[in-house]
C-alpha cells in the first residue's frame, strides 16, 4: 500500500469516528457560531464599524474555534494508546502527520462552510467570494500544518489545552495578520491580483510550514 | 557479535540503553532469543520490562546499543521490522468509537495484508469474536477488547511476538488459548515470543526460558527446565528483594 493509501486510511478512520461522535465539529461549530453572534450585538447596529472590523472578527472566531479542533486531533490517539499502535504499523511517521493534516482540514472546513454563510446573513457582507472562499482554504491549511504538529507536542502535556494555544498562537501570528488583511481586500471586492502582497504570504507560509512540521513530526511522535 | 549469530536468532541485544532525559531506563542489556522460543520477562514496576519491548517494537529508538530482529537493525530497519512482529500489550491500541470489525481492517490496510476481508474474519475466529465483530469496541468487555488486540496483532502473520502484560483482563482459560493461538505461526512452527508480566505462575508456565529484570538490567536468566517455580520465587525474592 502506498504512502498516500496509508494517508487517506487515517483520515477515514479519523472522520468516521468523527462521523459517530460528532465531538469536534459540533463543538467547534457551536463555539464559531457563538464567537459571531456575540460579535454580531457588539458590532451588528453599527454597519461603519463592521466594514472597518469584519475581517478581524472572522479570522479571531476562525483562529480560536482552530485551536479548539486541534487539541482534539491527538486526544483520540491517547485512548488506549493508540498512537503507538500507529507507531508499530510499517509505515514512515510522516504518513501520521499527513494523515491527521487532512482529517483536521476536513473537520474545520466543514465548520467554516457553515459559519461563513450565518457571518455574510448577520453582517450582510460579500463573503461567499471566490477570493474570500480561497483564502480561507489556504490560511486553514496553515492553521492546520502548525496546529496538528503542536496538538502531537501538547497531547502528552497535563496541561494540554493550555500548551497548544500557548504554542500555536505566536507561531500563526503572521499568517492570521495575513489572513486580515487579504480578507478585507476581498470583502472590499479587489480581485485575486489586488490581494498582493497577502496571498502570498499566506502560501509561504502554508509551505513553509507544511515542509517543516512534516520534517520533525517523526521527531515529536517518537519521544 | 557474529553475522551468522545474527542470522540463527530472532532477536540479538547487545549493550542496549535507553534513557529519558537524565533518567538512564535500559542499563546495557544484553541478550539473544533463538527462533521460535519463548521468553517470559518477570520484573517489579520500573524494572524496564515495557522499555526493552517499545525498543524491539521499533516504538521507542536505543540510546545505545545494537539491536537485530531477524538480522534487521532497527535502527537503520525499523519499518521492514514491524512486518515481522505483532505487539500486545496492556493497552488495546484499539478505537473505542470504531467497530472492532473497523478496527482490524483499518490496522489491515496499514500493514498492507492482502485479501483483507477474509484476513480479519481469519483471525476474529481466532480469538473467537466473530459474533461480535460489528460492535463497537466501546461496548465490548475488557476481556473482549484484549482478544480483538490480539486479533490486531496477528493480522499480518508475525513470526515474533512481543506482549507486555497482554494478559490484562483475560481469564486463565482464556489466556491459555489465546496462548496456543499467539503460540503457533501460520507455518505451525511455533513463534517467537517475549512476553512480560508480574504473574510468575502464568508465566513460568508459558515459557522455555525466563529473565528477571531490575533498574534497567538483567539480574537472572534461566532455562525453565533447571528451574522450578519455587525456584523462580526464591530468584525472584532474591533479585527483586520483593517479598511474594
Amino acid at each position: 500500500m502506498s504512502f498516500w493509501s496509508k494517508v487517506i486510511a487515517i483520515t477515514r478512520k479519523d472522520a468516521l469516528s468523527e462521523l459517530r461522535t460528532k465531538e469536534i465539529i459540533s463543538a467547534v461549530l457551536v463555539f464559531a457560531l457563538l464567537v459571531i453572534l456575540i460579535f454580531n450585538f457588539a458590532f451588528g447596529a453599527r454597519p461603519e464599524a463592521v466594514d472597518l472590523v469584519a475581517s478581524g472578527m472572522l479570522w479571531v472566531t476562525f483562529a480560536f474555534a482552530g485551536v479548539l479542533s486541534l487539541n482534539r486531533a491527538f486526544i483520540v490517539e491517547k485512548e488506549d494508546n493508540c498512537l503507538d499502535g500507529l507507531l508499530i504499523c510499517p509505515m514512515s511517521r510522516e504518513v501520521i502527520y499527513v494523515g491527521k493534516v487532512l482529517a483536521s482540514l476536513l473537520f474545520m472546513l466543514i465548520v467554516e462552510a457553515i459559519a461563513l454563510p450565518v457571518f455574510a446573513l448577520l453582517f450582510n457582507l460579500p463573503v461567499l467570494t471566490a477570493q474570500l472562499i480561497g483564502i480561507t482554504v489556504l490560511v486553514t491549511i496553515g492553521f492546520v500544518a502548525v496546529g496538528t504538529l503542536f496538538s502531537a507536542l501538547a497531547v502528552n502535556t497535563k496541561a494540554r489545552e493550555m500548551v497548544l494555544p500557548i504554542l500555536f498562537l505566536p507561531i500563526v501570528i503572521p499568517l492570521i495578520v495575513a489572513a486580515v488583511k487579504a480578507s478585507e481586500l476581498a470583502l472590499a471586492g479587489k480581485s485575486w491580483g489586488e490581494l498582493y502582497p497577502w496571498l502570498p504570504i499566506i502560501i509561504s507560509f502554508d509551505v513553509i510550514f507544511l515542509v517543516v512540521a512534516y520534517l520533525i513530526f517523526a521527531f515529536i511522535v517518537e519521544e | 557479535m557474529g553475522q551468522e549469530a545474527s542470522q540463527s536468532s530472532a532477536i540479538e541485544v547487545r549493550g542496549l540503553t535507553k534513557s529519558f532525559g537524565d533518567r538512564l531506563a535500559l542499563k546495557g542489556v544484553s541478550l539473544t532469543i533463538a527462533r521460535g522460543e519463548s521468553v517470559v520477562i518477570f520484573g517489579p514496576n520500573g524494572a524496564g520490562k515495557t522499555t526493552l519491548v517499545k525498543v524491539l517494537a521499533t516504538i521507542l529508538k536505543p540510546t545505545s546499543g545494537r539491536v537485530l530482529i531477524n538480522a534487521l537493525e532497527v535502527k537503520s530497519s525499523a519499518e521492514a521490522i514491524r512486518r515481522h512482529i505483532g505487539v500486545v500489550t496492556h493497552q488495546t491500541f484499539l478505537y473505542g468509537n470504531l467497530t472492532a470489525y473497523e478496527n482490524l481492517d483499518f490496522y489491515a490496510r496499514m500493514f498492507d495484508v492482502p485479501r483483507r476481508r477474509e484476513r480479519v474474519q481469519e483471525v476474529a475466529a481466532l480469538v473467537g469474536m466473530t459474533s461480535r465483530l460489528h460492535d463497537r469496541v466501546s461496548t465490548l468487555s475488557r476481556g473482549m477488547q484484549q482478544r480483538i488486540s490480539i486479533a490486531r496483532a496477528l493480522l499480518h502473520k508475525p513470526g515474533i511476538m512481543l506482549l507486555d502484560e497482554a494478559e490484562t483482563g483475560l481469564d486463565p482459560q482464556a489466556t491459555g488459548l489465546l496462548w496456543s493461538a499467539m503460540r503457533t505461526g501460520e507455518n505451525g512452527e511455533p513463534r517467537t515470543i517475549i512476553l512480560t508480566t508480574h504473574n510468575l505462575e502464568r508465566g513460568f508456565a508459558l515459557c522455555d526460558r525466563l529473565l528477571i529484570m531490575g533498574q534497567g538490567k538483567i539480574l537472572y536468566e534461566a532455562s525453565r527446565q533447571v528451574l522450578d517455580l519455587t525456584g523462580l520465587i526464591e530468584a525472584y525474592q532474591h533479585c527483586t528483594g520483593v517479598r511474594i
